[in-house]
């Protein structure tokens, strides 16, 4: 039986669900909350998650949110390649650690870092200080410089010389900045190579299918409804500025 | 093993308390972070990111009080009782999805209420500005909710019949604006009767112990005054309260 899994593509951890899914050959179905539209809160999703965040799961009766578990059930269930997850202690220990890390660091940064630059000044139409900007992409560079020397340092992944969990939830994460317009691989030789090899272990064809949505967010804007994101606007513009 | 803490700081408590529970032996390496300690050259080569808890278990340096937490569960799993981290999918997954929610909630929530009522005025110098305290609590408030709502529900713990990692991590962040007086319990019935719960659970005196420090945060802005490292600490605290 198919699991299904709620998502939107423009949010970052629904791409990691989705790659880690289809890589797997997980048996799924893809259900669409467009947040844009508000669809998060309407009744069905409600029901599916009191939390309204996506992604989330449903397997018959259960229903699951937080991509670090979801990806932890599915790797678990469908008894994925051991270099997801691995059984040795210290090697899951780094992943454990950097699926903890990321939340209050990388994927925080990148999500502000996207949303001062490109969603509050284009669709909410919100002019950004010019301090609060260069405040952000100063976080976000020290994220990535942890990346590159705490969790990568010398190894090819970060978990070491196979792609894990945690490549995958780092990966979507910095996708999300650079689909604003900030290139976060330039002048780093490091994480380029990091995502290179992440690539290459996903397949080239799936990451640019998950990432094609995102990667558009520059154009989309342009076109978009600015009575979008109304219903969130006090919310979003509290939690970023 | 060595974990070096402090009590301070909720995820170190979180650690001390299993590690206690679970009657898995460590040597406490006190981290006095009032006094500026995590910004030593000797704690540095521990963990250059500087923070606590962090666990040293022969040679493995591991951070992050989850990483920590799950590792010395699945390392001793043998001799654990299942309902820590249980095997059964379905269970496991509920205790991880605690574990990843709570980052950006309830600890993020908590903290900030912390940091306002505790450490503000002494680093900044000023009264906290009352819609920023405002905000904070009604966030907190709202963290609370969901744990009730959606975590709880109407179960004796997060996972069901008996207390996991996830209603340690859980209750640790609820005791930091506890500390400060602010009293979330009030007029919270099930959140009441789940913290008796874990309390029992625990061990009454283990979770006495654990909070100790906390519960007299009372006198920290007075260490800090007292303490000649304030003015290196300062800016550090002040990006906390944003």
């Amino acid at each position: 039986m198919a699991v299904e899994l709620y998502l939107d593509l423009l949010s970052q951890p629904c791409r990691s669900v989705l790659i880690f899914a289809k890589i797997n050959n997980i048996p799924h179905e893809v259900r669409n909350i467009s947040l844009m539209d508000g669809e998060q809160y309407g009744d069905h999703f409600g029901k599916i998650s009191l939390i309204r965040k996506v992604p989330a799961l449903r397997d018959g009766d259960f229903c699951l949110t937080e991509s670090p578990a979801i990806l932890l059930y599915l790797a678990q269930k469908f008894q994925t390649p051991e270099h997801w997850y691995p059984a040795d202690l210290q090697q899951r220990a780094r992943i454990d650690e950097y699926l903890s890390w990321q939340h209050c660091a990388i994927r925080l940064h990148g999500s502000k870092v996207f949303w001062l630059k490109l969603m509050i000044p284009e669709v909410l139409h919100v002019e950004v200080p010019k301090e609060k900007m260069e405040a952000a992409v100063e976080e976000l560079n020290g994220s990535l410089k942890l990346l590159e020397e705490k969790f990568l340092q010398d190894r090819p992944f970060i978990a070491g010389g196979h792609i894990s969990l945690a490549d995958l939830v780092a990966i979507v994460e910095v996708m999300q900045p650079l689909a604003a317009g900030l290139d976060v691989f330039g002048g780093r030789p490091k994480l380029n190579a990091w995502r290179d090899r992440v690539q290459a272990a996903i397949g080239k064809e799936l990451f640019d299918e998950v990432h094609q949505n995102i990667l558009g967010s520059q154009e989309r804007v342009k076109v978009m409804d600015g009575s979008k994101l109304e219903f969130s606007k006090a919310k979003i513009l509290n939690f970023f500025m | 093993m060595e974990l070096y803490l402090d009590l301070h700081s909720q995820p170190c408590r979180s650690v001390f308390l299993l590690a206690k529970a679970i009657g898995i032996p460590f040597e406490f390496k006190l981290v006095e972070l009032s006094a500026g300690q995590q910004y030593s050259e000797e704690f540095g080569k521990i963990n250059f990111m500087r923070k606590v808890p962090v666990m040293k278990d022969g040679s493995f340096v591991l951070t992050e009080s989850v990483a920590i937490l799950k590792y010395m569960l699945q390392k001793h799993s043998s001799s654990l009782a299942d309902h820590w981290y249980p095997a059964d999918l379905q269970q496991r997954a509920r205790v991880n999805e605690y574990l990843s929610w709570q980052h950006m909630n309830l600890r993020a929530h908590g903290s900030k209420v912390f940091l306002l009522k505790a450490l503000f005025p002494v680093i900044m110098g000023s009264e906290v500005p009352k819609e920023k305290m405002d905000a904070a609590v009604q966030d907190l408030n709202q963290s609370l909710q969901m744990l009730e709502d959606k975590f709880l529900q109407n179960k004796p713990f997060i996972v069901g019949d008996k207390i996991s990692v996830a209603d340690l991590v859980a209750i640790v962040e609820i005791i930091q604006p506890v500390a400060t007086g602010l009293d979330v319990f009030e007029g919270r019935e099930k959140l009441t009767a789940w913290r008796e719960r874990v309390k029992k659970a625990l061990g009454e005196k283990l979770f006495a112990e654990a909070h100790e420090v906390i519960m007299k945060v009372g006198s920290l802005p007075q260490q800090m005054q007292n303490n000649s490292n304030l003015d290196m600490l300062k800016p550090k605290f002040q990006k906390l309260f944003s």
